[in-house]
């Protein structure tokens, strides 16, 4: 007690205790949103069961719902987006934080900030006006006369579908992959750097064998802060994906996601079943979100043999 | 000494809280002579013309203040219901099922009219189309795929048509204006009506969704041989083509303010008691067929008398005065008949 006192005079504990306050409300917060997903979806958990993640039929006037294509369209689109940012990113990460010199990285550092600041409507924006057409006239008839043989790059070219939702994505997680792998790589220990350039590695191998695998954790966690942005993604993505809720293999074909949907459909829902079926969708994205980062940090796992360095 | 100290606190603190709240309540009664303030909330497509009136009526009111929300139709249901507003706005008329639920009898008052344009982007073309109901059923049941069908030639013998595929465009967010727009594929197509329905959103056969008007304007301004719906007060602000459907006289019209208003009057002969009626496809010759009111919902019982007042005044206002605002924003006005209804249904707001 007396040492508790000493402590709560040197305001140890009253740090403690107002930083444990901060911390735990961020847990109540995501309970709390946990549980009011749950409980405003009881209606459709009751009447489709299981059938509302494994059915394609989403019709507001017959009121059956699934969320199928909604799952398949925001996954799709995201690892599209990882597929396409995450070479890009890093890569312009290696190259600000070991190649370029201090003053053009700082420079150009600052630049990929304030694009992280844009907001999304105007990213979906210049996608319909720039992005769109390009896709419909160039991108897509050159893959599809190229790799058309695959099924993914098969079918009228609208402008509008996965491919081009996937590539604004992809330009919208780059601030956060650029800048926070940047970071990571600034920090890693000038001797680890030195010790190789001792060795004899030139600057590229010093950074590729050296600095990028020190700095691996913080890169990866740039990853997972790129794809949650991607996943919850909306105004961008409604404005450039097509809004149709259908399966289709093919990456030029319209879709549609699960915050997209929400967005379009709530403020105009009647009918308690109907809202119950937007709030699960709610439910399903934060199911995807969890699985989807169990996943990423597993696969780290893997790699790493559990060596955060 | 001690006790009579704090007896003597007590009553300082306790006569300090009493001069404190009465003053707070003085206060609070003096604010509320001051304005008095109406909520309502709904419809976005009226949004324009109901902050209009909401704004003039306060500069001839100053003692009242109508505050509004767009938070769409069903919002506007969801709290009308709830008993969270005072007044609702909706652009389609409420289910009989949402009718029982509500705790006092909700009346409805149509306001103005709007009405849904074809607009299309054919490379070539530059005439106005005609089109039959059947050929827009069609097109959005994905059964005419091709601008050349035989249908859509029928109507336009002077156009030279392409042998191109249509791209359908259809709002993605739930809206009035998608509701008027199945509503009148619903009527003219039996089909629309068991496969598709109506509804503020539906699942499309085909189609891209576009968010908002301007999300679809966008997407057929963008792609070629495309074809979607918009409401008519944002093609005619923003200066866009779009075609003439043939009404239920066999006439086809284009949609403009008197077009419109005349649906309505075709309509007001059989309007039923509560105004709920739908008015696409409507007779006349003159008739655009693919218009609609939209309604303002209000309960039959106010238990605040001067909320009540306010509301019926504002009413009464909009019937008369209130009209004559709206073309100036593209509304069509009510039709007279529709008018005269309405002034005698006002008795029941008790």
């Amino acid at each position: 007690m007396q040492k508790f006192a000493r402590r709560l005079k040197q305001g140890d504990e009253v740090a403690y205790l107002i930083t444990f306050i901060f911390a735990a409300s961020i847990i109540v917060i995501t309970a709390l949103l946990v549980y009011e997903l749950y409980t405003g979806s009881a209606l459709t958990r009751e009447r489709f069961g299981l059938r509302f993640l494994t059915s394609s039929t989403w019709d507001p006037v017959a009121l059956d719902f699934g969320a199928l294509p909604f799952v398949y369209g925001t996954v799709v689109t995201s690892i599209l987006a990882l597929l396409i940012g995450v070479p890009l990113g890093v890569g312009a990460a290696i190259f600000l934080s070991e190649l370029a010199p201090p003053r053009i990285s700082d420079g150009l550092a600052f630049l990929i900030e304030l694009l992280a600041a844009v907001p999304s409507v105007i990213y979906g924006l210049l996608a319909i006006f720039t992005l769109v057409p390009l896709m419909r006239e160039y991108i897509m008839p050159f893959l599809e006369s190229t790799l058309g043989f695959i099924p993914l790059f098969q079918g009228p070219a609208y402008g509008v579908g996965m491919l081009t939702a996937g590539v604004i994505l992809a330009i919208m997680i780059l601030p956060f992959l650029i800048s926070i792998s940047r970071e990571v790589l600034l920090a890693v220990p000038r001797e680890q750097r030195e010790a190789a350039l001792a060795l004899g590695a030139t600057r590229w191998e010093m950074a590729w064998h050296v600095a990028v695998p020190y700095a691996r954790a913080g890169i990866f966690g740039s990853i997972f802060l790129a794809l949650a942005r991607a996943l919850g993604e909306t105004m961008a993505v409604t404005m450039v994906i097509g809004n149709d809720p259908k399966i289709n293999a093919s990456l030029f074909a319209p879709s549609y996601s699960i915050a997209a949907v929400i967005a379009n459909e709530f403020s105009e829902a009647t009918g308690n079943l109907y809202i119950s079926a937007l709030i699960e969708l709610g439910l399903v994205l934060f199911g995807i979100t969890i699985i989807v980062n169990a996943i990423a940090r597993l696969l780290i796992l893997a790699t790493t043999g559990g060596r955060t360095h | 000494m001690n006790a009579p100290g704090g007896v003597w606190m007590r009553r300082m603190i306790a006569s300090l809280l009493v001069v404190l709240f009465s003053a707070a309540s003085l206060n609070f009664v003096a604010l509320a002579a001051d304005t008095l303030t109406v909520t309502g909330a709904g419809a976005t497509f009226p949004y324009p013309i109901y902050s209009k009136w909401f704004n003039e009526y306060h500069k001839l009111h100053p003692e009242i203040q109508i505050n509004y929300q767009s938070i769409g139709s069903g919002g506007g249901i969801r709290q009308v219901l709830e008993g969270t507003v005072d007044f609702g706005a909706t652009d389609g008329p409420m289910t009989d099922e949402q009718l029982q639920q509500a705790k006092t009898k909700i009346l409805h008052f149509p306001t103005v009219l709007g009405a849904d344009v074809p607009t299309y982007n054919i490379p070539g073309v530059t005439q106005e189309l005609n089109f039959t109901p059947e050929a827009l059923a069609g097109i959005f049941l994905g059964k005419i795929t091709k601008w050349s069908d035989p249908e859509l030639k029928k109507a336009n013998p002077n156009v030279n048509l392409p042998d191109k595929n249509i791209i359908v465009v259809h709002r993605s967010d739930g809206s009035g204006t998608t509701y008027v727009w199945v509503d009148y594929l619903a009527k003219v197509s039996p089909e629309w009506k068991t496969k598709v329905g109506v509804n503020t959103s539906v699942n499309w056969p085909v189609g891209l969704g576009g968010k908002g008007n301007e999300g679809v304007a966008g997407l057929v301004k963008q792609t070629p041989n495309s074809l979607g719906y918009v409401e008519l007060v944002y093609a005619v602000q923003n200066k866009m083509a779009y075609g003439r459907v043939r009404n239920s006289a066999g006439a086809f019209v284009k949609a403009d303010l008197a077009s419109v208003t005349a649906a309505a009057s075709g309509a007001a002969k059989q309007m039923p008691a509560d105004f709920r009626v739908s008015i696409t496809n409507a007779a006349g010759k003159d008739a655009y067929p693919i218009s609609s009111f939209t309604w303002l919902l209000v309960p039959s019982k106010i238990t605040d008398p001067a909320k009540k007042k306010a509301i019926k005044d504002f009413l009464q206002w909009m019937l008369a005065d209130g009209q004559n605002m709206v073309e100036a924003l593209s509304y069509a006005r009510l039709p007279k008949e529709v008018v005269a209804m309405e002034q005698k249904a006002l008795a029941q707001v008790q």
